[in-house]
């Protein structure tokens, strides 16, 4: 158990998250059931990973941030993050964590944008030298030089974004968690942010998990990737078995000699034809090899292509085939935005 | 408005009245917290009008009965009335500053018709939501004195009418300040203030002495809380008396609505002129 | 309470850029300042209109219940100053900003406490300060050692009692985020209270008020000590001296009823 602690930063196992939600039902009556927005949820990240989390709206990202940072109490299961319980010692956590809450901002609205990073100096209690260093190297990286005396009201959203990202690190926190940080961005923005979180952690190994919509940034910048849905953890891995999972079908491109009716072949389907091009859907999971080599032995073949399926189309299809009865973003988001 | 599509107008702004009711509707717990407050504070200042009037038997014209009952209709309709806070003037003052105002003027529904409907509808929910209970509840612990006459009643809820118009009125004129003013929202917040004073909440404006009575027994504010209660309460009963007290509402209500509308095109002029 | 500098400290670090906040709108800040004193003294306005119609109100002079007035103002005046809008607490519970400062290294009710921290809240205080002041100068307060000791620890024993109130009524807030206004009646409801002179009250009212809510100590009991007035009730004389006890026995409980409040929040997220 303890070598746990050493060796995973964040240890999650069996948790969950049941919330007692009230509805109006009718004029008078309200109807109270439970939600779980959170259902056996079992995963580590050790120190310096970098991971993503994804999943549709109210899937129940922002209930395990809310979790992990001590804002929520688990129901159910066992979570440390750097060997403490977060809900226990939430504000001893604080010390060592940084969060941005995406599109809501916790800088000073009104006061230039240095004046936020004041406060965090004092009320975090960072060495002076320490402080210096970090709001040196920050304003550097996320290019806010020209921005600190400028009030917050003032800066644009990617600004904004960039601007909370520094306030979140200058305590040094070992873990960063951030919703949605590239949500709203112009594309420059979004290169800047990601740009500097990769830096982050392959120079200061901070640990980073972040949720996001955007899968972008988990191609750039992620080698791992969590997906969950109605609360249920529904993949973990590299990003390139992502393309792999479930009914992810890949796609073989044909172009035979001429214009034929469609393709016969066992295990894979024709789903389009144009000309004397055909394109063959078939399981992620079945290599292409003998499928391609049944086609050459019956039909006239002059090239051939395999396609990947996008990432989101792998994770629509996952969402769909989510065995619940609600649908996402209803019920099953008491929390979140 | 033209005549030609009168219907059509006016079903909109029926449905304007019903989604401000609506809208209210759905704040329960709040509203059950403003009714139980309305309920303590009418409690605390009874008390301390029944001291007055051991002193002052007939003060202001009422007896003591009389005066239990101002205190528990003020209650009641402090919030149908806007009293405490300016209700949809908050927002419009919002609006004003940050330039969506503009939307609004360029649309085809009249700005002050669509508030005003808006604010009788949220009114209407008020004043049954949170008026019945705390006059009930002073009713059953103090000796009031309610008419028995469904007459009177009906009369007392025509005053009720025309005092939230001119409620509307002053808040409407108030919060279109903000378009001159950088702080509309202080002078919301001063306008409520001087308000709360001049409507007699704390004290029926007939008990108020000297020139300060004098005052306050004209200025627009008297429309509010005094009419009514004096009408509910007998003190203006008389085919002439209502009439007054009528005639005293209503022209406050067409020359605040007037202003409002003055201000309302000299504004429109100005986002004109300043590309919106 | 080793952290009571710390959160001191904290307290003062956020109220300071609310300052700062609030001084980048000079003229706002002015008229702010205005409504928060007219506010309060036209409801002196009130008392000073009831006392020219009547000599006396429940057998107290208009000097005496300016005395009552008066302390009462202040007591009220250092707590909403201090606990600003601790009251609002239910609309960030709604909007999800609590969630801010649940990561910081502070205390949530500190960090509650400092928010919207507004300089323009003095302005009740003053006014409270200026009819306390009146009200010593016109009254003949036959004074004691004992009296004069009791002034100070009045004020702030009071101004703790209401911050209880302010505080349990906050942390209600957490299970109905709607119903702020009902904390009106105990807060502002409370203040009016005890403006007036108790004989003016129903009995039962007064019990209530002396052991239920026990706001009769924020300035009653130890006012009419002062003044060398009977008690309401028949109370002991030495119940002028209870305030203390009775602020520390009502922030304990408050503080209780704070911490079950953010326990339920970090339970069901609201």
């Amino acid at each position: 158990m303890t070598q746990d602690f050493t060796e995973n930063f964040i240890d999650v196992e069996g948790v969950e998250k049941v919330f007692d939600v009230r509805r109006r039902a009718g004029l008078l009556r309200r109807e109270r059931h439970q939600v779980r927005a959170v259902d056996s949820l079992t995963f580590s990240v050790p120190r310096g990973e970098m991971v993503g989390y994804i999943g549709p709206n109210g899937a129940g990202k922002s209930t395990t941030i809310k979790m992990l940072t001590g804002i929520l109490t688990p129901s159910a299961g066992r979570l440390r993050v750097a060997g403490i319980e977060p809900s226990r010692e939430r504000t001893r956590l604080a010390r060592r964590i940084g969060v941005v809450f995406g599109q809501r901002t916790t800088l000073w609205w009104d006061l230039p944008l240095i004046d936020s990073y004041r406060l965090m100096h004092r009320m975090y209690r960072i060495p002076d030298a320490r402080y210096r260093e970090n709001l040196d190297r920050c304003v550097e990286l996320l290019e806010l030089g020209g921005l600190l005396e400028t009030p917050v009201r003032q800066l644009s959203l990617g600004q904004r974004m960039r601007g909370d990202i520094a306030a979140a690190l200058l305590h040094d926190p070992e873990v960063l968690y951030l919703d949605e940080p590239t949500i709203g961005l112009d594309i420059v923005s979004k290169a800047k942010v990601r740009g500097f979180l990769r830096d982050l952690n392959a120079e200061r190994g901070t640990t980073v998990l972040l949720t996001t919509h955007d899968l972008t940034d988990i191609e750039q910048l992620c080698r791992r990737v969590m997906v969950i849905d109605h609360g249920r953890p529904m993949y973990d891995g590299e990003l390139s078995g992502l393309h792999a999972f479930g009914d992810g079908e890949r796609t073989l491109v044909v172009d035979l000699e001429r214009e034929l009716p469609p393709v016969q072949v066992e295990s894979a389907r024709v789903v389009k034809v144009e000309g004397p091009r055909q394109w063959l859907a078939f399981p992620a999971a079945q290599s292409a090899a003998p499928l391609v080599a049944r086609i050459a032995a019956a039909y006239p073949l002059v090239d051939l292509s395999v396609r990947e399926p996008d990432i989101e189309a792998v994770i629509a299809r996952m969402y769909a085939r989510a065995p619940s009865p609600e649908r996402p973003g209803e019920a099953g988001a008491p929390v979140g935005r | 408005m033209g005549t030609s599509g009168a219907s059509g107008t006016l079903r909109l702004y029926a449905a304007v009245v019903a989604g401000g009711f609506r809208r209210y509707a759905t704040y329960r717990s709040a509203t059950a917290a403003g009714v139980f407050t309305n309920t303590v504070f009418g409690f605390i200042v009874a008390y301390t009008y029944m001291a007055l009037w051991d002193e002052r038997p007939g003060l202001g014209g009422y007896d003591e009965a009389q005066a239990l009952t101002y205190v528990w209709i003020g209650q009641a309709l402090a919030q149908a009335l806007s009293m405490f806070n300016a209700g949809f003037a908050v927002d419009m003052v919002a609006r004003i500053r940050n330039g969506d105002i503009a939307v609004d003027l360029y649309r085809p529904v009249d700005l002050q018709l669509w508030w005003l409907a808006s604010d009788l509808g949220r009114a209407g929910f008020q004043l049954f939501s949170r008026g019945v209970v705390p006059l009930t509840v002073g009713a059953l612990c103090f000796p009031l004195a309610l008419p028995g006459d469904p007459v009177v009643w009906l009369e007392f809820l025509v005053a009720v009418a025309l005092a939230v118009v001119v409620s509307f009125a002053i808040r409407y004129v108030l919060a279109l300040a903000a378009f001159w003013l950088i702080d509309g929202t202080g002078v919301l917040q001063f306008g409520g203030v001087v308000g709360m004073f001049f409507t007699g909440l704390l004290l029926p404006l007939n008990a108020m002495p000297g020139a300060l009575g004098d005052l306050a027994r004209v200025l627009p504010w008297a429309a509010l809380l005094q009419m009514p209660a004096d009408i509910l309460l007998g003190a203006r009963s008389g085919a002439d008396g209502l009439l007054r007290a009528y005639a005293f509402q209503a022209g406050w209500a067409v020359v605040l609505l007037a202003a409002g509308r003055l201000l309302q095109s000299s504004a429109t002029r100005k986002v004109v002129l300043q590309g919106g | 309470m080793a952290d009571v500098s710390g959160s001191v400290r904290v307290y003062g670090l956020i109220a300071g850029m609310w300052i700062r906040s609030t001084l980048v709108y000079r003229t706002s800040f002015a008229l702010a300042l205005l409504v928060n004193f007219l506010v309060t003294a036209l409801d002196f306005v009130v008392i000073w209109m009831m006392f020219s119609q009547a000599t006396s109100l429940g057998g107290y002079s208009f000097a005496q219940t300016a005395f009552l007035y008066g302390t009462a103002s202040v007591s009220f005046g250092i707590t909403t100053f201090v606990l600003g809008s601790v009251d609002d607490l239910g609309m960030r519970v709604r909007d999800g900003t609590l969630d801010a400062f649940l990561v910081r290294p502070a205390p949530v009710l500190v960090q509650v406490a400092a928010d919207r921290f507004g300089l323009r809240r003095i302005g009740r205080l003053l006014q409270g300060v200026l009819v306390l002041g009146w009200s010593l100068a016109r009254l003949d307060v036959d004074w004691t050692p004992a009296k004069l000791l009791l002034m100070p620890v009045m004020l702030l024993s009071g101004a703790a009692i209401f911050g209880a109130v302010y505080v349990a009524g906050a942390a209600f807030q957490f299970w109905a985020q709607d119903a702020a206004e009902a904390q009106s009646a105990f807060t502002f409801g409370g203040v009016t209270l005890l403006q007036y002179p108790p004989t003016v009250f129903a009995r039962d009212f007064v019990i209530g008020v002396t052991f239920v809510v026990p706001l009769a100590f924020v300035n009653w009991l130890p006012a009419l000590y002062v003044l060398g007035r009977p008690y309401p009730l028949g109370l002991p004389w030495w119940l002028a001296f209870a305030p203390p006890l009775v602020a520390a026995g009502s922030c304990a409980l408050a503080g209780l009823a704070w911490r079950a409040g953010v326990r339920s929040y970090r339970s069901t997220g609201s």
